[in-house]
């Protein structure tokens, strides 16, 4: 991987961690309500998914999206405003954190209903396939969502029609509190494609090369018109399920197998909302930053120097969405009836 | 010119004319395709269009729901045939979570040029699993739009206003109707989507009734009139919104209220039909509003007990009759 590709994925996935770092704060100060699902751990699947589409690609994600939409390039600031409930968001402040939207960037949503992505996906890619234009569709869901039913009507559908999406799974190993074993009697998600006859890889889901370069060769088939693929990321939630749950359920020595820490550290960091330093993390094996850095580092595409003032221009980038959420105005209902009638066009009713 | 035709072949002419205008639309639903569709809706289209713009799905209804939701986002007109209400209920999440909803919480940045034509009400003897309806859990849902003609002509003018509208629109046909004939003159001037018509004028009451109720409504009126009686039938031909003025107009004048429905009774259309009038023509009514409705009981088979589990034109006559006697 070139140089400049290379970094452009490690600044997204410091982006992503630091912007979550600091939404789990900006919750514990009162600036962010509601549900606040979190993806530090997981940075890998959408930086390394989202990098290898084209911009004319759409993206369908569920309600752990704050992170595939800075990837897809939504400005850190109107996501972070619409966290804040704020007129700039990329939602105007009707949608909050698992409802992001951003049309112009074929961002197509955050759905908060497990197992609702696949069905919009495979619309988009109806449309696309209808119309025959060269473009796809991702469609990101978790472990939990492949015993809906919708799992299934639409991949059915999708490969009876050779729709054209990567179905993405980000296999966290939980449904929420309830561990893959105990929620799947077939617990490899990348099985369950086989009954449909659709192509499939599963990949180490902290390594954002592997991640990366699957999903190129995936969408090279897709665009060749051979029908949908599967693609399943085996990865990790470092927090618990939202900012509501501690994640108990999760035995230290799995815990600690993902980040190889002290267990005391670990107790004190799920009491506190302050997230581990980059030390800690770096006692973690398979943290996927940590992974991409060294192989940067490797390359020599990025010396010591180089990744501080990569952090301090992260830091700023989110130092500078806070802040433009903090100043931006609330909606009014008038903003909220506008958001139900848009769609009127001077349409007389009655 | 108008020509006599029957209600499904109203529905597939605007089908017809909308897919040849406009390559955004296309159709599908279980068996609209090569079978024609379980009311001959769709009949011939499948041929003269092709499978991409008349798609026949599995039995999915959320997904294949879902799926013209997730087209819509990108502009299309979806027409989503479920085949009847009582299978919607499988896709309530495509209809409520996403087609009312994904618009607004996108801040109203996307489209949801969304169609869901679907039949419901007591056919014959189809038995309680088939003879729903649900139109008060759609009422009840802020971003959708709900249309209930009960003539050719408007069948063929609401379906094509549905699906140029950028709202998700739920048109609710009725099993009894497709084979019901009346005038169509494609050529005519429509009324707004969910302007409410007079059917009949009258000075003794108004009946408020949509659907295969109007067309009840307005054979009782005849007979009421032969007794003296001048009822005024107003079909609401919408349930969302609702034409509150064309109702409240005829209230006024004649001063009491029969709200007919074929919905159970309980929570039902009706109570919000007649709530709605009742705050709006409180001093003019000179009777409490009446309701006749569904009974509150699953449908049974056996077709008397059937028929008597929902308003005949009989019991329309008689609640009028009751109505016009009271206050009087």
């Amino acid at each position: 991987m070139d140089r400049d590709r290379a970094l452009a994925l490690l600044h997204d996935m410091l982006l992503g961690r630091k912007f979550e770092e600091r939404c789990a704060r900006e919750y514990m100060n009162g600036n962010i309500a509601g549900f606040l699902h979190l993806y530090p751990g997981e940075e890998a699947v959408a930086v390394g998914v989202i990098h290898a589409c084209e911009a004319s690609d759409y993206i369908v994600s569920t309600y752990r999206e704050h992170v595939h939409a800075l990837v897809r390039g939504v400005p850190a600031g109107e996501v972070m405003a619409e966290l804040f409930g704020k007129r700039t968001g990329c939602s105007r402040g009707m949608g909050g954190s698992m409802h992001l939207f951003d049309p112009e960037r074929r961002f197509m949503g955050g759905y908060a209903i497990v197992g609702e992505t696949y069905p919009v996906a495979i619309g988009l890619a109806y449309g696309i396939a209808m119309r025959n234009l060269p473009e796809a569709v991702i469609c990101f869901f978790g472990d939990g969502a492949v015993n809906q039913g919708t799992f299934h009507e639409s991949l059915n559908m999708a490969a009876l029609w050779k729709l054209p999406v990567l179905f993405v799974c980000e296999n966290n190993q939980y449904a929420i509190g309830t561990e893959v074993h105990r929620h799947s009697a077939v617990p490899e998600v990348y099985k369950r494609a086989a009954a449909y006859r659709i192509p499939t890889e599963r990949v180490d889901g902290m390594d954002v090369l592997a991640v990366h370069k699957a999903t190129e060769h995936a969408l090279r088939q897709i665009r060749a018109g051979t029908g949908p693929w599967l693609l399943e990321c085996l990865t990790y939630r470092f927090r618990g399920h939202s900012m509501a749950d501690p994640g108990h359920y999760r035995p230290p020595v799995e815990v600690k197998a993902h980040q190889r820490i002290d267990p005391l550290e670990l107790a004190l960091r799920e009491l506190s909302p302050i997230y581990p330093t980059p030390e800690q993390i770096a006692a973690a094996g398979p943290d996927a930053i940590l992974k991409l850095r060294q192989y940067c580092s490797d390359q020599g595409h990025l010396p010591d120097e180089d990744f501080r003032q990569l952090e301090a221009q992260v830091d700023a980038e989110v130092e500078a969405a806070v802040r433009f959420a903090l100043e931006s105005p609330e909606p009014s209902l008038e903003d909220a009836w506008q958001a139900l009638l848009a769609n009127r066009r001077g349409e007389t009713l009655l | 010119m108008a020509e006599k035709i029957r209600y499904w072949q109203a529905l597939n002419r605007a089908l017809d004319e909308l897919l040849a205008a406009d390559e955004n639309v296309f159709i599908l639903g279980e068996d609209v395709g090569l079978y024609g569709g379980s009311y001959r809706v769709t009949e011939g289209l499948y041929a003269k269009y092709g499978e991409w713009r008349v798609r026949d799905t599995p039995i999915s209804e959320d997904s294949f729901t879902g799926l013209g939701v997730g087209a819509a986002l990108m502009g299309l007109r979806p027409v989503v045939e479920i085949m009847t209400i009582n299978f919607a209920l499988l896709a309530l999440d495509a209809i409520i979570n996403l087609a009312a909803k994904v618009p607004f919480m996108a801040g109203g940045r996307l489209p949801m040029g969304l169609t869901i034509r679907t039949p419901g009400g007591v056919a014959r003897q189809l038995a309680a699993q088939h003879s729903q309806r649900l139109e008060h859990t759609l009422m009840n849902v802020p971003g959708l739009r709900i249309v209930v003609p009960s003539t050719p002509q408007d069948a063929y003018w609401q379906l094509k206003q549905a699906v140029l509208s950028d709202e998700p629109v739920v048109v609710l046909e009725h099993e009894l109707l497709y084979f019901h004939e009346g005038p169509l003159d494609p050529a005519a001037p429509p009324p707004p989507p969910h302007r409410a018509i007079v059917r009949r004028r009258g000075r003794d009451l108004t009946l408020v009734a949509y659907s295969k109720m109007a067309l009840l409504a307005q054979e009782a009126a005849e007979r009421l009139g032969e007794q003296g009686i001048e009822a005024e039938v107003v079909d609401l031909r919408s349930l969302s919104p609702i034409d509150w003025n064309t109702c409240a107009a005829s209230v006024a004048r004649t001063h009491r209220l029969l709200v007919v429905e074929e919905d159970c009774r309980f929570a039902g259309a009706g109570a919000e039909i007649a709530a709605g009038l009742t705050e709006r023509c409180f001093t003019r009514l000179e009777a409490a509003p009446m309701r006749l409705a569904g009974l509150d009981i699953p449908t049974p088979y056996n077709g008397t007990l059937e028929a008597r589990t929902i308003p005949q034109v009989d019991d329309i006559v008689a609640a009028a009759r009751k109505l016009v006697k009271e206050g009087s």
